[in-house]
């Protein structure tokens, strides 16, 4: 039996009906990373031993009678830049190859209190930074689809393991699309909660106040039990909010009446592969024709978004990076004096797109330039976060492509940093404003997932959840399955 | 040109990175590329706005001052790349 196909929400049931046990769900999974990982390569880090472990435990617990948590004993992947203690932590970076953190990230403790079984430690960008996974210190990982295009990033292990059948979800982080672009390419859900929605505490820091934790899984069911593990207040991490948390699941209602869909006008220009627009638009009239309403609105700075979030990113990972020194953790190359070791240390140990990002945030930062640059690009994101208050005091959520394009070619645009960036345009705004996002699967371009990207008002993941399910009920693109490893 | 070379130099000294020259001529085309693009912002008028630094409307985010368990100093050094007697070993920064 292919257990490795079923979503969360199904194998739980099995579980409890003790149809399977979870070491089997797992034995399976195991087996399905051994037999495709060499192809897709979305681990950096397997700890297939220790998931086998995880899963008798759940197994005990239910030859006990207990109940079990809807996520117990169902594998999933973490992305490599969330803190595991006592398992390699390496951000997809040399600095950090050999970093074991000595304490768990809060996600982490919070998925072990449902039982976690962890299958291992995804691939990404190094330190987040990119959109196709290409910029790992390590390797690149292949798009389950098609093995010769990029999966997306920065959290394209997280994604491509939850496509390729390797994880049955996993967790990914966003600071300017980096769940919902790769779950876009790789055909799966990707949501990006609201700022300070999911604890930040032992997420290795790209850019503070954007990055964000998320789910990445097969169908909207199973982001929304993600999301009631990982959420709420965290006294650890100073920026995280303290607001109740619904229950997601009670969002799982395929109803859409009255429903206000915005439409910002200038999302839909050019630049947009036209494949992807008329699949984006064909979604929004089914949601029409269930009963949404349909209200065009206008979100005039979108077009200096990216700008303002390349400047604020970047300023902010130069000062978050500059802890890689050599000093306390991570790798450290010899030099003469102290400051000969940090620069052979950085510049060894770094790749280069995370060189870019900290020369151009330390330039955006420098004396002379900030006015300029940094608090020119703070002022535009007040603008922008405008734009989204605005819209949304005449919509319930805003409906847009979540990439310009499907999956691109492995080596496609990995010379030319800025043609990378651009992939950005419709993510980044969501990050700057810190309201939620969420990627569903909403059609197929050259045999390449296209994505939809639904977008909420801040705090209110409800109702964006509701909009997708809605959604995700009338089609079948989510129970389709990448073909690799099927002889296609 | 919106960076010069010698402007790249300074960048990569302040962020403690040692680049060869063939990277320093790569890096100093496309930070000119992306600033060039960056460029659209000046099109804005942001005389009046306020800047946003974060998103959430949180000020002093303070807890109890209570002692707590910490992380034990074995732990705390075990990702150290060489350490001493309980501290962290750099090269000598002091001189005599």
């Amino acid at each position: 039996m292919e257990l490795f196909r079923y979503t969360a929400h199904e194998l739980h049931q099995k579980l409890v009906d003790k149809e399977v046990s979870s070491v089997e769900l797992t034995q399976n999974v195991l087996n399905r990373v051994e037999a495709v990982d060499g192809k897709v390569k979305a681990y950096i880090t397997k700890t297939g031993e220790q998931a086998l472990k995880e899963a008798a435990l759940v197994d005990e617990k239910i030859a006990r009678g207990e109940k079990i948590a809807p996520l117990a004993g169902i594998p999933g992947a973490i992305k490599d830049n969330m803190c595991t203690k006592g398992v390699k932590t390496t951000c997809a970076s040399q600095i950090l190859a050999g970093f074991v953190p000595p304490y768990e990230a809060t996600v982490l403790e919070k998925l072990q209190a449902q039982d976690l079984v962890m299958v291992g430690k995804a691939n990404m960008d190094e330190f987040a930074m990119g959109g196709s996974t290409e910029n790992s210190g390590f390797f690149t990982t292949a798009n389950p689809w098609n093995t010769d295009c990029v999966p997306g990033g920065s959290s394209g292990g997280s994604a491509a393991a939850v496509a390729a059948g390797e994880a049955i979800w996993s967790l990914g982080s966003d600071t300017g699309g980096s769940i919902r672009q790769p779950a876009s390419f790789c055909g799966v859900v990707g949501l990006k909660p609201t700022y300070g929605r999911v604890s930040r505490y032992g997420l290795v820091a790209y850019a503070s106040s954007l990055d964000q934790i998320g789910p990445i899984t097969r169908d909207v069911t199973d982001a929304a039990l993600v999301m009631n593990a990982i959420a709420g207040h965290d006294a650890k991490d100073s920026t995280s909010i303290n607001a109740d948390v619904p229950d997601y699941t009670k969002s799982l209602v395929s109803d859409v009446k009255g429903l206000k869909i915005g439409l910002p006008k200038e999302y839909f220009v050019k630049g947009m592969d036209l494949a992807v627009e008329k699949s984006v638009r064909s979604a929004i009239d089914q949601l029409i024709a269930m009963g949404a309403e349909l209200c065009e609105v206008s979100m005039p700075n979108t077009e200096y978004a990216l700008s303002a979030y390349y400047l604020i990113a970047t300023a902010e990972a130069s000062s978050n990076l500059s802890r890689y020194d050599g000093v306390s953790f991570g790798a450290r190359t010899e030099g003469g004096d102290i400051v000969e070791m940090y620069k052979k240390t950085r510049s060894e140990a770094f790749g280069a797109e995370v060189k870019r990002r900290i020369m151009l945030g330390t330039y955006a930062l420098s004396s002379g330039y900030y006015d300029a640059y940094y608090l020119k690009a703070l002022k535009v994101r007040t603008l922008v976060k405008q734009d989204f208050d605005k819209s949304f005091e005449q919509v319930d959520v805003l409906i847009t492509p979540t990439a310009p394009t499907t999956a691109f070619q492995l080596g496609e645009k990995s010379s030319d940093p800025l043609s990378m960036y651009l992939q950005d345009i419709y993510t980044v705004p969501i990050n700057l404003a810190g309201v939620p996002g969420i990627s569903i699967p909403c059609g197929f371009a050259g045999g390449l997932p296209v994505g939809m990207q639904i977008i909420g008002k801040p705090l209110d993941e409800a109702t964006v959840i509701r909009t997708a399910y809605a959604f995700e009920q009338n089609n079948d693109y989510h129970k389709r399955f990448a073909p690799l490893g099927e002889g296609k | 040109m919106k960076i010069t070379r010698k402007d790249v130099e300074n960048v990569a000294l302040l962020s403690r990175l040692e680049l060869p020259e063939e990277e320093m001529e790569m890096y100093s085309g496309q930070l000119n590329a992306i600033l060039e693009y960056a460029d659209v912002l000046t099109k804005l008028d942001t005389d009046n706005i306020q800047p946003t630094a974060h998103v959430l409307p949180l000020k002093n985010v303070l807890r109890a001052d209570e002692v707590k368990e910490s992380l034990p100093r074995d732990l705390a050094l075990s990702n150290a790349p060489e350490e001493e007697d309980g501290y962290f070993k750099v090269p000598k920064v002091v001189e005599g």
